[in-house]
């Protein structure tokens, strides 16, 4: 596959309405419009701002502990047989995953707006307890929005983010997963908008949420490029990394956006196979629309109403996807596929056990690609799969679904 | 032509303001919607706000919230909420009727196939509580075509630049949301309510509604000494499940519906009699 793209599209969105193409913008409630206001001519300042970097960059290297390892898995390699494959380390970081990236920035622009309450939706746990952790290191009054059934299937989190002093409101409407916990969560910030900021934790969301957090994970892809070009003397041939609302992805593929040499895969999740239907690969499968605050693919029905989904991981678990992946996709530069539940499974316990690295079950859709991808390459070629965070959180699951009775419960 | 401008004269001219009632359609079924409505035109509804359902109805409070399931749950759509409405325009053609919903089942029809089929089915305005005015440029085009208002919200949070903006691109009436929270929540602040429509008047001569926090005849009777119109969603939502739960029939539903809004209707002209 040959790509050409003017490498000079990239920097220009998203434009001065948050679009990327014809996705993204602001589609909030009025409530909503000046909070958004205050966060974009706020971020627009600091963006640029050398004193608010290098805070940035201080707490990524003391405190996450970046930059995180770009590893080549040589056995794992070996094994398939084809190209070399090297994982992003993210798992590596504080808290387990890439999502720390996001809330190490976002905490500091609540900061410095003076907010004392923090607010933010979760799926799989992590981006709640990444929020949970930054909020108390700052001493900021911490409410994480979490759907019931996530709650559920996510207990270790869930305790941990009490631990670190977080309230966890379970979400009980709708399907009770991702997209209701940021339903509840937008309810809480219309309500509350004068003295909390809300996190976002993935690049979905109304404008300025999309940019902001691809700005701050994107620390993943400048670094995975830098040290390619270290270690083995060249670009990567692809990048791999799984989609839910596509932080982790965005994060790796933004700064090789315009290595066109450089192709690039974001895998969703194809639950139970998306010929079923119960998948949630909206970029697969689904149909452009408008859901929280932003305009992208949608799991929807033909009357516009969101569908429920399905995904083996709480944190893929979600109807829709940034917007600017759906423009990406839209103009050529990603190709987005899916990897089932079986295979995501499959991918952990092969990582794991020729490894030693239990990847997140999110992370095991990307693993499932990878391998797939790599058996087509050759041995001069590697692909770079983002490693977005670490499996312990899923230990659970993924005995229930072995059959196996940890007398947790 | 909306009916909405005609009636607000007539408001005005008879120093009356307007009572409107939300409603989610097809809650709890599509077989209580059309005798409903006809209830409380009876009962002194001078416009409906008739709520589309949606499976994320990110502003509502849990009551309204629940409406929605509930209407989903029967398989009602945008498209069955308009043939609702047909119904109700057979024997009313005289009261406005405003369509109350989010963006995406009208994306999902196209802009200019819904303000046809609104058209046709006789709805005077739209409200869509997520496309502000940043981005209900190609929606509104299409409004404008079929002479069809496009309603905005106005909140606290607004500040006097954007109510400017807003109200240049506003028709019908402007939709002031009493308080920063969902529907349904917490207490009106009257003395606020008040200095801010102030401020919206001093942008247009577009009648303001207000929202969000009306409960009774009291609360409606304060608001509506400074606004144009009342509207209450949550407290009729709630009555008509409460008494659909507790084993009511159809009858009850609207005979409670219709004392709540007959209460309302009385406590608003009291407010401006004297």
């Amino acid at each position: 596959m040959t790509i050409d793209i003017n490498p000079d599209l990239y920097a220009q969105v998203p434009d001065e309405h948050g679009r990327f193409g014809i996705y993204g913008g602001k589609f909030v409630a009025e409530t909503l419009m000046s909070a958004l206001a205050e966060l974009e001519s706020l971020y627009n300042d600091l963006k640029d701002d050398p004193a608010f970097l290098r805070e940035f960059d201080l707490d990524l290297a003391h405190y996450v502990g970046r930059p995180s390892p770009l590893y080549e898995a040589a056995r794992w390699s070996d094994m398939i047989g084809g190209g070399r494959i090297y994982l992003k380390r993210e798992d590596l970081n504080h808290t387990g995953a890439h999502k720390v990236n996001n809330t190490i920035g976002q905490a500091l622009l609540a900061k410095y707006m003076g907010k004392k309450r923090v607010i933010a939706e979760t799926g799989a746990g992590q981006h709640g307890v990444a929020s949970a952790t930054v909020a108390a290191r700052l001493g900021l009054e911490c409410h994480v929005f979490m759907g019931e059934e996530d709650v559920r299937r996510q207990a270790l989190n869930v305790y941990r983010m009490k631990l670190l002093g977080a309230e966890v409101i379970p979400v009980t409407s709708g399907s009770k997963t991702l997209k209701d916990a940021m339903n509840e969560a937008l309810r809480d910030w219309v309500t509350n908008v004068d003295n909390t900021f809300y996190i976002i934790g993935t690049v979905a969301g109304p404008h300025p949420y999309p940019m902001l957090v691809r700005d701050f994970q994107s620390v993943i892809g400048r670094e995975a490029r830098a040290q390619s070009l270290a270690m083995t003397g060249k670009l990567p041939d692809a990048l791999v990394a799984c989609v839910g609302g596509g932080s982790n992805a965005i994060g790796l593929f933004h700064p090789f956006l315009s290595d066109n040499e450089v192709a690039m895969y974001g895998v969703e999740a194809g639950g139970k196979g998306v010929e079923t239907g119960e998948h949630a690969a909206p970029l697969s499968a689904g149909i452009p629309g408008v859901l929280h605050g932003n305009r992208t693919y949608l799991m929807q029905d033909e009357n516009g109403q969101i569908m429920h989904t399905h995904s083996v991981s709480a944190g893929l678990d979600y109807p829709g996807v940034g917007p600017e992946h759906a423009w990406l996709k839209d103009i050529g530069r990603v190709n987005y596929v899916d990897a089932t539940d079986t295979e995501a499974l499959a991918a952990f316990h092969r990582v794991t056990r020729v490894e030693g690295i239990m990847p997140a079950l999110e992370t095991a859709h990307a693993l499932a690609y990878a391998e797939k991808l790599a058996a087509e390459m050759t041995p001069d070629q590697h692909v770079i799969v983002n490693l977005s965070g670490r499996g312990d959180k899923d230990i659970l699951t993924v005995a229930e679904i072995d059959g196996i009775d940890l007398g947790a419960r | 032509m909306s009916r909405l401008g005609p009636l607000f004269e007539t408001l005005r001219a008879e120093n009356r303001r307007a009572v409107i009632p939300y409603l989610v359609a097809g809650d709890p079924d599509e077989a209580l919607t059309v005798p409903l409505m006809h209830s409380l035109v009876g009962a002194g509804a001078d416009i409906i706000e008739v709520g589309v359902p949606f499976s994320d109805p990110m502003s509502e409070g849990p009551t309204i919230q629940k409406g929605h399931e509930r209407a989903l749950e029967g398989g009602t759509s945008l498209l069955s909420t308009l043939a609702l409405v047909k119904q109700f325009r057979e024997t009313n053609v005289e009261t406005p009727l405003v369509l109350m919903g989010y963006a995406n089942p009208l994306e999902r029809k196209g802009y200019a196939a819904v303000a046809d089929a609104c058209a046709e089915a006789g709805i005077d305005g739209l409200i869509t509580v997520d496309l502000p005015p940043e981005e209900v440029a190609a929606m509104n085009a299409e409004l404008q075509r079929q002479n069809i208002d496009n309603i905005f919200l106005i909140s606290p949070t607004t500040s006097d630049e954007r109510v400017a903006t807003i109200t240049a691109q506003a028709s019908g009436f402007i939709y002031y949301v009493a308080l920063k929270g969902v529907t349904g929540a917490g207490h009106l602040d009257t003395d606020a309510v008040e200095a801010h429509l102030a401020t919206i008047r001093q942008h247009t001569s577009l009648p303001v509604a207000v929202g969000f926090g009306i409960k009774d005849a009291d609360t409606a009777a304060t608001v509506a000494g400074c606004a144009d119109a009342v509207v209450v969603g949550s407290a009729l939502v709630d009555l008509v499940a409460n008494d659909l739960i507790s084993g009511g029939s159809h009858t009850s539903a609207i005979s409670g519906a219709h004392s709540l809004i007959s209460s309302i209707r009385n406590g608003v002209n009291l407010a401006t009699s004297n």
